[in-house]
């Protein structure tokens, strides 16, 4: 499987900033994201085999893959929180490890303890937490950040309440506000629409889309194909290596979809539509009802 | 009229037994609410348990037991959460390791100097009314640097607890904070061997934090809760081991499991009369529970 790289403009993005004088305008047209050949996994096992992605500054970009696909590990990887075995990951213009808090971070809503006694309060605050540094507590100026954020989520009215007392969308969105609460320039979401009904995900979609407009950078994985026209400007197809990446328009077709999800995925031709089911292999009875749906490209 | 409350406080004995306790009950119900909600609990009995070993080797080298216990356990707790992390093993499985080995360990050397079984029981069952001065002093030192290192790194210690890998995506030292629990808790177990023994650690540890979850909604209110119901069983349980004459380490812990046990039925909102009494509105929680 040979990565297919549809976006073109991506390689000729300078990165060597000619002079002090022109530095600043050469940031903004740095990429606010950029991973180079990157290999990772766990115990030995790659996860990511030579992954390649450019993210422009203000782009929504959705990755799309199966499980194990190596989506979060990507997402890890950004965060620094798993190790490169090979390749260079530049977050917002700086190599290494980014500077923490202008990446805002939302894991999945399954890797969070909800029976843990705390206030949707708390959480948000906690996302200022390591600003603060040792030794020093939270202060008025965090308070104020951390009552924004959920201010913009919209659950500022549910500040008080005990995290384990809300429902799926208002977990995601107290998640968010502590993505936020550092007004960060790049904001990686993990799932951010899996187990949403369809009112949750376009309140979701609202925010996200006033975040592009101010200028925030948005790297989303998902499960859903079918968000991935309306949220995402580009997507890139992942398991293991990256299968394409591009438009939603360039990326979803049936060569890179099942070459994406491999036997796993069915493509049913409709009304000049393609549409993609997520077919479960221990599951006899034919494609799962609750399975992704996307029109993809005219086929 | 107050003779069954002032007469035991006469003796010299008894107010070293209050003040060790309840510094002991203090520090426990602080260090026990983390362990509660990061289920630690096996872990710190493993720490109490193989700190035996470190005991019977300051008994056997006539030094001091507490000493021992301390060298031991700071190492084993470490150790536990070095093995879990390095080499894939589950969590549960490199603290029984521990625990196993340095129970026998200890039990091997105890069985090699004279008065095994008397001061075996000791140091299993804890001795609180033959608490010396020096060795409050040592246990309030300690509460107070446990307490002290709590309160410094108290919003560490909760976000890491609450979601470690959000915690450590934002820049917090999760490794330093990973290592800082588990040697709080041993330093908690060996401060608290004296009162109620290895055996029974585990109890001032769990017992009280977990009543105060049923009484309290967030953090702080939990561990205010803890300190308070860590505090009443053990000076209750030195009363009841006073007046009717019963060792006083399982006392305290009876106390204590009394007062979960009320807890579970009565608290508001969440016992279980509470919720029997309005089941339509809570049908979920009540199957649950």
């Amino acid at each position: 499987m040979q990565p297919v790289n549809l976006d073109s403009s991506a390689d000729e993005v300078d990165r060597q900033p000619k002079s002090d004088s022109v530095q600043d305008n050469t940031r903004i047209d740095q990429p606010a994201l950029d991973i180079q050949g990157l290999w990772a996994g766990y115990n030995h096992q790659p996860v990511l085999e030579d992954v390649s992605l450019q993210v422009g500054k203000g782009e929504i970009v959705g990755i799309i893959g199966p499980n194990g696909s190596g989506k979060s590990t990507l997402m890890k990887a950004v965060l620094g929180l798993v190790k490169p075995w090979r390749g260079k990951i530049s977050v917002l213009g700086q190599n290494g490890s980014p500077e923490r808090s202008r990446v805002g971070y939302m894991p999945q809503v399954e890797q969070v303890d909800w029976d843990f006694p705390v206030t949707v309060g708390d959480v948000a605050l906690m996302g200022r937490y390591a600003r603060r540094g040792l030794l020093r507590r939270a202060n008025q100026l965090d308070r104020e950040a951390a009552d924004a954020a959920l201010e913009r989520v919209g659950i500022f009215p549910l500040k008080q309440n005990l995290i384990g007392d809300l429902s799926g969308g208002q977990r995601r969105r107290v998640l968010l506000a502590r993505a936020l609460v550092n007004q960060p320039d790049l904001l990686l979401l993990d799932e951010p629409t899996a187990g949403m009904d369809a009112t949750a995900q376009h309140q979701l979609l609202d925010i996200i889309d006033a975040l592009r407009r101010e200028g925030t950078t948005v790297v989303l994985t998902t499960h859903d194909l079918s968000c991935v026209p309306e949220w995402c400007m580009k997507a890139a197809c992942l398991n293991r290596q990256l299968i394409a990446f591009g438009t939603p328009s360039e990326v979803l077709n049936e060569r890179v979809l099942s070459d994406t999800f491999g036997t796993h995925l069915l493509l049913v031709h409709m009304d000049g539509q393609a549409y993609a089911y997520q077919h479960h292999t221990h599951d006899s009875d034919g494609p799962d009802q609750d399975s992704y749906q996307a029109p993809a490209a005219n086929a | 009229m107050l003779d069954p409350l002032t007469e035991p406080l006469e003796f010299a004995f008894m107010q070293r037994a209050f003040l060790a306790a309840g510094l002991a009950a203090v520090v426990c119900a602080v260090v026990g609410t983390f362990v509660v909600l990061k289920g630690m609990a096996f872990m710190g009995d493993a720490v109490a348990h193989s700190s035996l070993a470190g005991m019977s080797v300051a008994y056997f080298f006539g030094g001091h037991v507490f000493w021992g216990a301390l060298a031991w356990a700071v190492p084993a707790s470490m150790l536990i959460t070095f093995i879990s992390q390095r080499a894939n093993l589950r969590l549960d499985t490199s603290i029984g390791i521990i625990f196993a080995g340095g129970f026998a360990l200890g039990i091997i050397l105890m069985s090699q100097a004279g008065n095994y079984t008397a001061d075996l029981f000791g140091l299993l069952f804890g001795n609180v009314l033959g608490v010396s001065w020096a060795e409050v002093a040592l246990i309030g030192a300690i509460a107070g640097g446990v307490v002290l290192m709590v309160l410094a790194f108290y919003k560490e210690l909760l976000f890491t607890s609450y979601d470690a890998t959000m915690s450590a995506a934002s820049g917090i030292p999760v490794r330093f904070v990973q290592y800082l629990l588990p040697v709080l808790l041993g330093v908690t177990t060996v401060a608290s061997l004296k009162v109620v023994g290895i055996v029974l650690v585990l109890a001032l540890l769990v017992t009280p934090p977990a009543t105060a979850t049923l009484l309290a909604r967030r953090l702080p209110g939990i561990m205010g809760y803890s300190i308070l119901i860590s505090l009443i069983s053990t000076v209750a349980g030195l009363y009841l081991s006073y007046h009717a004459d019963l060792p006083s380490g399982p006392s305290i812990v009876m106390v204590a499991t009394g007062l979960f046990l009320a807890a579970l039925l009565f608290a508001p909102g969440k016992g279980l009369v509470w919720l029997l009494r309005r089941p339509s509105l809570t049908p979920s929680r009540e199957t649950a529970s």
